[in-house]
């Protein structure tokens, strides 16, 4: 008989028999114990393979690009980070860089490292810190809110300039998207499990 | 459910639950200057985050702090033919209003004031709550921390705008922008409390229910 306890209130629960697609939650404080996902392995991997695609075009490809009258201001994804170091501010463009390019692109690293031997049956090394790293990760990823910062950006300059979004701009809209998909497809419970079985 | 045992925390049962891989073992009991680690991932294992309240109080008090500098100081300077404008975090939002993008204004009002002050505010009650061994409404508590835990993120908006306001509006004496000094203490803030929600431990709202139980 397996155990689980609540990890919002300790609650201790008796593992279920559930169908996939399920979540259990605590009876006491109703936070989801853990969730059954189908094809957990092989959809994390499908999104993870084509979110680093994305990354690798939103990191490379023109980004915003300013114009008003003659003058035209191209930028990259990485020169509002370039530029705040620039102007002293080292620990807000790390930051910056930590939350929207480091921490996104090592999640994904993270991701195809644990999971491909996962699915080819064989046994990583390190995996399991490595996957315990990655869990400490997930609140500093912050693309999504990048991309807030993004539009609110555009609409700032929009009465004086006009802002056209490049490639890069879609690639990250769209990475945005497709990571949170390769995270909400992670079965953590299975994976645990088969961490910890080898 | 009808059975009485279900209702017994890991802690009462002399379990203990991993952090991160979520394995059920059994405390071991470290002695001093020992730790105890999970059977299965290796992490270090407590029955409580250690010094859950002295550690949230300490980093919501520093955040507190900083978020006046955040507020006063500006966080952007513009400078347009020779004439700077400083920009704080409100006068951002009062701008927004003026030129019709209330949705804007919204955003930046409800991720730069809004969310870090209730974010103050649940943190300051529900310890509280825990310090005066509450027993009022802990499912409640629970979601209230659950939600301050998810949202607080979501502040880190108007650091990035400013990143992206400073790459583009780069045009030497005509118009340039520049991070201002509020920038660095708004961003301490946000990592801050995300770290003191961090440090909270949920479990200790229940924990009182089952002294008295």
């Amino acid at each position: 008989m397996q155990q689980i306890a609540c990890h919002e209130c300790d609650l201790v629960h008796t593992v279920p028999k559930m169908a996939v697609g399920t979540s259990a939650r605590c009876v006491r404080c109703g936070s989801v114990l853990f969730s059954i996902k189908a094809q957990s392995i092989d959809r994390t991997l499908a999104w993870t393979i084509a979110g680093l695609v994305l990354y690798g075009v939103a990191v490379s490809f023109p980004f915003l690009t300013m114009k008003s009258g003659a003058i035209m201001q191209q930028t990259a994804l990485l020169s509002g980070m370039q530029q705040l170091f620039l102007q002293g501010e080292i620990v807000l463009a790390t930051l910056v860089l930590l939350t929207c390019v480091l921490i996104p692109l090592l999640q994904m690293l993270i991701l195809l490292y644990v999971f491909l031997p996962l699915k080819l049956n064989i046994r990583a090394i390190y995996a399991i810190p490595t996957f315990r790293l990655f869990q400490h990760f997930r609140p500093w990823s912050m693309i999504e809110i990048y991309m807030l910062g993004i539009l609110v950006a555009i609409v700032k300059l929009a009465k004086i300039a006009t802002i056209v979004p490049g490639l890069a701009v879609g690639a990250f809209g769209l990475l945005v998207i497709v990571l949170t998909c390769a995270i909400s497809s992670i079965d953590t419970h299975l994976i645990w499990q088969r961490l910890g079985s080898d | 459910m009808k059975n009485e045992k279900i209702f017994a925390s890991a802690k009462q049962l002399g379990l203990v639950s991993c952090h991160d891989c979520h394995l059920l073992s059994r405390w071991p009991k470290p002695a001093h200057r020992q730790i105890a680690l999970c059977p299965r991932c290796g992490g270090p294992l407590h029955q409580r985050k250690v010094h859950s309240i002295a550690r949230t109080w300490a980093l919501l008090l520093a955040a507190i702090i900083l978020y006046i500098p955040a507020n006063v100081l500006p966080m952007t300077v513009t400078t347009t033919l020779g004439s700077a404008q400083a920009d704080t975090i409100m006068s951002g939002v009062s701008y927004f209003i003026h030129s019709g993008s209330w949705e804007i204004a919204l955003v930046i009002f409800t991720a730069s004031i809004f969310v870090p002050l209730m974010k103050f505010i649940i943190l300051i009650y529900l310890l509280l709550s825990v310090q005066f061994k509450s027993v009022k409404r802990p499912k409640d508590r629970t979601v209230l921390y659950r939600i301050t835990e998810a949202v607080g993120r979501w502040s880190m908006v108007d650091v990035y705008v400013v990143t992206i306001l400073v790459a583009l509006v780069k045009l030497g004496v005509l118009a340039n922008i520049e991070a201002g000094p509020a920038a660095i203490y708004f961003a301490s803030v946000v990592v801050i409390t995300m770290i003191a929600a961090e440090s909270f431990d949920p479990r200790l709202i229940w924990d009182v229910m089952e002294v008295d139980a």
